[in-house]
């Protein structure tokens, strides 16, 4: 009882925050509804028994993803108001198009319920907790497709880094072939005492 | 108990919000990218769903393979955001026209 309820909790607020993540008219508020809508998502995976997945939703995506867009949101000076032109003429062929791509979804799912294989089929009881039966098939089986997938983010991060990185002309960087040029010699330690100053 | 067609329903759902979503703000890179994000969500919850109602663990994996991508994608589509705007001072698309595409 109390899992129907918390499914349809969740539902209707992932589904509520999605929504206000297109509609909102300022786009740190869009950034927010996100987090809400991933949020509920976690839940939603929860209720099935995927505390892995729904734990990394959160952390990659509250933690990293959502934080990434806002930062970009505040950070640049961008004129969200002359980019909405275009958001009403756009609305009503919108609409149509997404009801047409609902309805067919829709008709997809029942006809795939009416069908043998998961009609009525509840959730299998598991022999190990999700983090253990995952690690063991990411560490076996997907092992390589894992190392693919850390390859993918460390591509991400250098190109992320490449792409932003610019060298300003006004700041002073180290030259390093001078420095190790230096002698010795060259450097004199002092240490005088209080009011005393020093000769040069 | 909850059906997995009601899973498959919500993830429908969220799916073409965001797609519509791509469809509205057609100017707006940033809203774009966020409805990415939600159409990736909707994906991640039917193979869940489905990994879930099937016993079999495969899709969970997959599952995480695409928020890595999704992240991955999120990164570089936000740091190319970044850079357009430094040389353009708008984020909107139809200001990427240098190629005539």
């Amino acid at each position: 009882m109390i899992a129907i309820l918390a499914f349809y909790l969740f539902a209707t607020l992932t589904i509520a925050s999605s929504i206000a993540v297109i509609f909102a008219r300022n786009p740190v508020h869009s950034v927010l509804w996100l987090i809400v809508s991933f949020f509920n998502a976690a839940g939603l995976m929860l209720l099935v028994g995927a505390e892995f997945i729904a734990m990394l939703l959160v952390i990659v995506y509250v933690g990293a993803v959502a934080v990434l867009f806002l930062f970009v949101v505040m950070m640049l000076d961008i004129d969200f108001a002359s980019l909405r032109t275009g958001f009403t003429r756009n609305l009503p062929f919108g609409i149509i198009v997404a009801l047409v791509l609902l309805g067919e979804m829709v008709v997809a799912v029942f006809a795939h319920k009416a069908g043998p294989m998961l009609a009525g089929r509840q959730i299998p009881e598991a022999h190990q907790p999700n983090i253990v039966a995952l690690g063991e098939l990411l560490y076996s089986r997907y092992l390589f497709a894992f190392e693919l997938a850390g390859l993918i983010l460390l591509v991400a991060m250098i190109g992320a880094i490449v792409l932003t990185h610019r060298s300003r002309g006004d700041t002073r960087t180290p030259k390093v072939a001078r420095q190790l040029r230096r002698r010795p010699d060259t450097v004199k330690l002092a240490q005088p005492g209080v009011g005393e100053g020093m000769k040069l | 108990m909850i059906s997995l067609s009601a899973y498959l329903i919500v993830a429908a759902v969220v799916f073409t919000i965001g797609v519509l979503g791509i469809f509205l703000n057609r100017r707006n890179v940033i809203l774009m990218l966020m409805a990415i994000e939600l159409i990736l969500l909707a994906v991640n919850i039917n193979l869940v769903a489905f990994s879930a109602y099937l016993g079999d663990l495969t899709g969970q994996v997959l599952a995480m393979f695409v928020l890595t991508v999704a992240a991955a994608e999120a990164a570089i589509g936000l740091a190319i955001l970044v850079i357009f705007f430094r040389r353009r001072g708008t984020i909107a698309v139809d200001a990427a026209d240098r190629m005539r595409g």
